[in-house]
């Protein structure tokens, strides 16, 4: 699961030949990968307008694109969107911080660390769908159990992410902070912190990943509005356009998410590798 | 001064890395301390710095006993140990956060100049060459204006003509303030340039076997015969040190030794 995590610790990419092609490369790489998608979409558009297929099944992209913009005016879309976005946004904060917390414990304390992780990992070893039944049981079928369920689908990361990034902090670095006599809030401050952005920020991106995966799920099992309720009801209705709708407005926000994310940490991250070159692949 | 006495630390683990070391060194002395790998020097820099505790013993700046890290005292590790998410200003400025910022950006104006970085003020640790992040390490130490400094290994991760033009930069320096500089080399060279004083350690368990002045004015000249003298001498000690058959503190330097060499 954890297995997509955006890859920001890269050091800095394989040198990319000489100075001449890197131009080249430089743009025509993404402008290669999208050629792929391009090209199969405006073909089955081609198709299903030269009536070789109706395009039910798999409607043309010009049909997706007049569903969204229907729904759009409709005002259906804004408010399963809000509804969605309301969902991933609290159970991600609700995640964010049980993870940070629990994570931030058991990274710096390492009594703590002993009493709490062998419980963290055990729980960790359920797939987090199983506690769906146990979560509508005890919280019902209304927003606390899709909140729960998505910020549990959060929490893990980040606070894999929160310890192994406090733990792996250099020691020869915390020296330093020791040398020029750091209190313990100092210490915390000037040294640990930002040694542990750079990891914390992936765990983050990782679990907002979680979120938009876990919000699905929440969605498709009991909804009534929001993207996954979408989902649903072009399945039962046999809307298929509506359904791919659905899944384009996924694919927009979570990359849109992900992106602040990247936005927002940006300016403290300047420091590493890995950002401001090297962004390309 | 700095006092050193009967200085021991016994790891957890049972090794006796260091025992019953005792130095007095002046101020504004340059001790070179040089010995075999394993022999307690980074031990002892430690204890000095109050970065571990000594088991027994004492360490002592102007009778003031150092347990943890003094303000007086900074410190220097082979590797530069520069905060990466700081530019080379803010490293360097990293002891000065009590100060106004005005007066800090003075400072670090001037140590940068000082280590001829200037232009490299806004650069990020990661883009500098390793002597360069050591320059900015030195800066980083000086800059407090420590009394003793002290230098483990600095210079021993450069190339040979790197390591010399950031030995006489060291001595340069130095002479600002002329601050305690205690420097652990392996490197004969580095000990006769830089030192006044020469101790040579020996191992299981890390103890003084030798001391040696050298009694030269600077700048030295690395090539005089009376350079390669205090070399020759060193060298004698530091294999005689090696040698189990030869008893502590039985260190007559006589130019009998030196006919090994
Ligand atoms: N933290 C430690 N725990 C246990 N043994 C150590 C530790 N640090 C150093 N030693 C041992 O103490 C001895 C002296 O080490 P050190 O002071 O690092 O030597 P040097 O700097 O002269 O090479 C060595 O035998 C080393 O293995
Ligand atoms: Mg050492």
């Amino acid at each position: 699961m954890i297995s997509d995590a955006p890859v920001l610790q890269r050091s800095s990419e394989p040198a990319e030949s000489a100075a001449a092609p890197s131009r080249l490369s430089r743009y025509a790489r993404p402008v290669l990968g999208l050629l792929l998608p391009l090209t199969l979409a405006l073909g089955w558009e081609l198709v299903v307008w030269l009536g070789w297929s109706n395009g039910r099944l798999v409607p043309p992209p010009s049909r997706i694109f007049t569903t969204i913009t229907d729904l759009t005016h409709s005002g259906e879309l804004v408010r399963h969107i809000a509804a969605t976005l309301w969902r991933v946004g609290l159970g991600f904060a609700f995640g964010v911080i049980a993870g940070t917390l629990l994570g931030a414990i058991s990274g710096y304390w390492s009594l703590a660390r002993r009493l709490l992780d062998p419980t963290v990992q055990a729980l960790r070893a359920i797939p987090s769908l199983a506690w769906v039944p146990l979560f509508i049981l005890w919280l019902g079928i209304f927003e606390t159990s899709k909140i729960a369920l998505i910020a549990v689908g959060v929490f893990f990361p980040v606070y894999l992410g929160v310890m192994g990034a406090i733990l792996s902090v250099d020691r020869k670095i915390v020296e330093v902070g020791r040398v020029f006599r750091l209190s313990g809030f100092g210490m915390i401050r000037r040294i640990l912190l930002p040694a542990v952005l750079p990891a914390y920020v992936v765990s983050l991106r990782v679990g907002l990943g979680l979120g938009w995966m876990f919000v699905v799920a929440a969605e498709l099992i009991g909804a009534s509005e929001g993207l996954g309720y979408l989902l649903l009801d072009g399945q039962q209705l046999g809307k298929p356009a509506q359904i791919l709708a659905a899944i384009v407005t996924f694919a927009i926000l979570g990359k849109l998410t992900d992106w602040l994310i990247e936005i927002a940490a940006a300016p403290f991250l300047r420091w590493q590798d890995a950002f401001g070159q090297a962004k390309g692949a | 001064m700095l006092a050193l006495d009967r200085v021991s630390k016994t790891y957890p683990n049972g090794v006796e890395a260091l025992a019953r070391f005792s130095a007095e060194i002046r101020v504004g002395e340059i001790i070179a301390i040089i010995g075999g790998s394993g022999c307690g020097k980074s031990t002892l820099l430690r204890a000095i710095a109050g970065l571990d505790r000594a088991s027994s013993g004492t360490v002592t700046l102007d009778h003031e006993a150092i347990s943890s890290p003094h303000a007086k005292i900074g410190i220097i590790f082979q590797e530069p140990r520069l905060l990466p998410w700081l530019s080379v200003a803010d490293n360097i400025g990293f002891g000065l956060a009590d100060l106004p910022a005005i007066s800090r950006r003075e400072k670090v104006a001037r140590a940068l100049e000082r280590v001829g970085l200037t232009e490299k003020a806004q650069a990020w640790p990661r883009e500098l060459s390793g002597g360069q992040a050591q320059r900015v390490a030195i800066a980083r130490a000086l800059v407090p204006q420590p009394e003793v400094l002290l230098l483990d290994e600095p210079f021993s991760a450069l190339d040979a003509f790197t390591r010399r033009d950031l030995q006489d930069h060291l001595l340069d320096l130095w002479a600002d303030t002329r601050p305690t500089l205690i420097l652990v080399t392996h490197d004969v060279d580095e000990a006769v340039v830089l030192a006044d004083r020469v101790l040579v350690m020996r191992p299981r368990p890390g103890r003084l076997f030798d001391q040696i002045e050298i009694n030269l004015g600077r700048p030295r000249d690395r090539n005089s015969p009376l350079f390669e003298n205090f070399k020759r001498s060193v060298l004698t000690s530091l294999d005689r040190s090696l040698d189990r058959n030869v008893p502590d503190r039985d260190a007559t330097q006589g130019p009998g030794h030196a006919m090994w060499w």
